[in-house]
């Protein structure tokens, strides 16, 4: 047996023995996703038995390497283990912005004492982190903000608002754009770390058309973060911003494909009893779309483990998997009707449909919109003059 | 297995790249025949030099003299081939009528695969009746008479017919026109008697016929694997047909949209390259980005066809849709974006339009291999 193939074995055996039952059912609903941080709380002793067995053996965060709370898997490895939960249908065993986004700017930004303390944090659970980008007058224009911490020798003082942060209000630590520099609009921003539980900071959900609220406006007054508190250097946080954002766009782009590799037309076929011709050809032509894009998703993740692949690659994967995405709640609500206009009831599991097909319209917004994205694959892969 | 080209796949896709520019151009191939009035629509030296170049025996497998690769490598060649406009009977003979003589036994495959290997002889496929694409029902008939089979019928959109020196013709020996069962795949010789074949020049300047079967007779040793057994032989050249065809869309797709690029950073108007303006960078991004996932689900359904997976037919069907779609998507907005020299014939980019028109026919359009995913996947 190839070392691959053992590895698969091996995989197989551990997921038998240490995956619960009813982690292998579909998230239904936030509390089936476990978040981490000081103030979690386990749904169920389900949950609390499969993260525990994921932290230990590192596959809260598979890659990365085990010094740092990882299992140090190599790209075909990783893909095994992808495979195998896929096949199980396994629940991811922490789901955080910790892992998806402030991990990867450590891991290649971080000096080795970070890369120890707050990645182990992340991998075993215990902060949650939230991102403050994006502020009321910088949206996709975000090199403009302006949110500035003051040099006060060991410290800065930090004010200004952030806006759109994820969770804000359950976060334990806030990764952070500030401007340190007003003369030099790229060169002058330094990527912060600091506690939400610091003297200063505020914060206030804000609700949305789907009647949730996700995000936060975030307020800092006089904020004080030590000057260790930062990763890369000190007026080159864009550098780390936009590395990140990388990693944002790849992660959103997972949401309108990925692995997926069955039809949606059969599941509302099953929902709706009977689709009417119009609805199921247009459901047909999404599958093409959605399993093309599966497979584009894997060959993406394919290319990018092995080096090869373009570098702007993930904005084009952002574009076509958070419209996709979009589409499928369309055609979701097409084929719901009535039902699915429902905004409370116990049926719809509290507005499900509708409110899920709400916040699939952020999904072309947040972490850099189609507009955008069009523009760098534009620029970057086209080399379009003047873009 | 990764989805991208190994390395002895990356050399194939170099040497095919570099042979086809040079060889296979617009110029030399396309251009030249057409101009001519061509009546076989391709140029015979090059399908010898693809013989040279192993590439006509690219599925056959290698007891039989061929190089034993399989769909994604074909496909590399495709996708030249589509990029490239030239003209050939590659995907007639060496992806269709190879798969099916590859299920055919010892003397079939010695009667026919040298003459293929070495680009010597061309083969046609005869499945269509009528002008849309639709295998599930075969009203052509061959009946038993003596020791052999006498074929009636008319077959359409078959492409090289009148150069071919062999079609093969999938044939209904029993049941009635919509099963499943009861068809027959014959291989049927250029010269034999009751075969009548009306030429058509088609709008990308290739050429195919529509052939006449009367009471043609046909000795047993004819028949590609079993009589009424022909449906599985017919399902796998459509297979590695129908991906072959995707292939070679996502090669017109990529050579439009390429020379569309270009274009855009060429052409001037108020005073400002187009491609600065953000209209065009938009449907130019949009494009790129269709291009790239058709490419995607053509290598996935390659690879699972290779790998003999369940679930290649579906996959397969994926790609020919989206490779269509995009493959039309590019041609369009190659035309429009070009403007009016979009429009002569002395640009490339209408040759581009006139060959996906013909390929989006080919082995089933867009709309049905749509129909087939939503069929395949239980609705």
């Amino acid at each position: 047996m190839s070392d691959i193939e053992q590895f698969r074995q091996e995989t197989r055996d551990w997921l038998e023995a240490n995956c619960p039952p009813e982690m292998r059912q579909p998230v239904r609903d936030e509390g089936d996703v476990y978040w981490g941080g000081r103030r979690a709380k386990f749904k169920n002793d389900a949950q609390k038995s499969w993260f525990e067995a994921c932290a230990d053996k590192g596959y809260t965060v598979p890659a990365w390497p085990k010094e740092y709370g990882g299992a140090g898997l190599d790209g075909p490895q990783s893909k095994v283990l992808r495979q195998e939960m896929g096949r199980i249908g396994a629940r991811p065993p922490l789901s955080s912005f910790g892992i998806w986004m402030l991990g990867p700017a450590l891991l290649k930004f971080g000096t080795e004492e970070q890369k120890v303390h707050y990645l182990n944090e992340i991998a075993q659970g215990k902060i949650r982190w939230c991102q403050g980008y994006s502020e009321p007058g910088s949206g996709s224009d975000l090199v403009s903000m302006q949110t500035f911490g003051e040099d006060k020798g060991d410290h800065w003082v930090v004010n200004g608002q952030k806006i759109w942060t994820s969770y804000a209000d359950e976060a334990d630590w806030i990764f952070c754009l500030v401007r340190t520099d007003k003369t030099n609009k790229y060169q002058g921003i330094t990527f912060m770390l600091f506690d939400m539980e610091s003297k200063g900071v505020s914060t206030k959900p804000i609700l949305l058309i789907s009647g949730n609220s996700p995000f936060c406006e975030t307020f800092f007054d006089d904020v004080e973060v030590p000057k260790e508190q930062h990763v890369g250097e000190i007026n080159r946080g864009w550098d780390v911003a936009k590395y990140l954002l990388g990693h944002e766009r790849e992660m959103i782009s997972g949401a309108g494909g990925g692995d997926r590799t069955s039809a949606i037309g059969a599941t509302m076929l099953r929902h709706a009893g009977e689709l009417d011709p119009m609805l199921r050809a247009d459901l047909a032509k999404f599958d093409v779309e959605a399993l093309a894009y599966g497979a584009m998703g894997e060959k993406f993740l394919d290319e990018m483990k092995a080096g090869k692949g373009h570098p702007a690659q993930p904005n084009m994967m952002k574009y076509v998997g958070t419209e996709l995405n979009k589409r499928r709640h369309e055609l979701m609500m097409a084929a719901g009707g009535s039902r699915s206009l429902e905004w409370d009831s116990e049926e719809t599991g509290g507005g499900k449909p509708s409110r899920g097909w709400l916040r699939t319209k952020a999904n072309s917004i947040e972490g850099g919109t189609s507009e955008v994205m069009l523009n760098v694959v534009a620029k970057r892969i086209l080399d379009l003059p003047g873009a | 297995m990764a989805l991208f080209y190994d390395d002895d796949q990356s050399m194939l896709a170099d040497s095919a790249s570099q042979f086809m520019a040079e060889e296979g151009s617009i110029k030399k191939q396309l251009r030249h025949w057409r101009d001519r009035d061509c009546k076989d629509g391709f140029g015979h030296e090059l399908w010898k030099q693809f013989g040279e170049m192993g590439f006509t025996g690219i599925l056959v497998s290698e007891e039989d003299g061929g190089l034993g690769m399989g769909n994604v490598e074909a496909g590399i060649v495709l996708e030249e081939i589509g990029r490239n406009l030239t003209p050939s009977p590659f995907l007639t003979s060496s992806i269709l009528a190879a798969t099916a003589l590859g299920q055919g036994n010892n003397d079939l495959r010695g009667r026919y695969l040298p003459g293929l290997i070495s680009g010597e002889h061309v083969f046609a496929v005869a499945i269509d009746e009528g002008a849309k694409h639709r295998p599930e029902r075969i009203k052509t008939k061959a009946e038993k008479s003596g020791n052999g089979f006498k074929l009636n019928g008319q077959k359409d959109f078959v492409i090289h017919g009148v150069s071919a020196d062999m079609m093969i013709v999938a044939a209904r020996t029993s049941g009635s026109d919509d099963d499943n069962d009861g068809i027959t795949l014959f291989a049927v010789p250029k010269d034999v008697s009751g075969l009548s074949q009306d030429a058509v020049r088609l709008v990308d300047s290739s050429m195919a016929t529509h052939a006449k079967f009367d009471n043609v007779e046909l000795d047993g040793d004819a028949v590609i694997g079993e009589v009424d057994g022909g449906r599985e032989v017919l399902n796998k050249m459509l297979n590695a047909g129908r991906v072959g065809a995707a292939a070679e869309s996502v090669g017109v797709s990529a050579g439009s949209m390429d020379m569309t690029v270009d274009y855009l950073k060429q052409r001037k108007q108020f005073g400002k390259l187009i491609g600065e303006f953000q209209a065009l960078q938009h449907r130019a991004a949009h494009l790129y980005s269709e291009v790239e996932i058709a490419r995607a689900a053509v290598i996935k359904a390659q690879q699972l066809l290779d790998a003999g997976a369940e679930s290649a037919e579906l996959m397969v069907s994926v790609a020919k849709a989206k490779a269509g779609t995009t493959s039309n998507l590019s041609v369009r907005e190659g035309v429009q974006m070009h403007g009016g020299i979009g429009m002569t014939d002395e640009y490339d980019i209408g040759l581009y339009m006139k060959r996906d028109r013909a390929l989006a026919e080919f082995l089933g359009d867009a709309n049905y291999h749509t129909e087939r995913v939503a069929q395949l996947s239980g609705y």
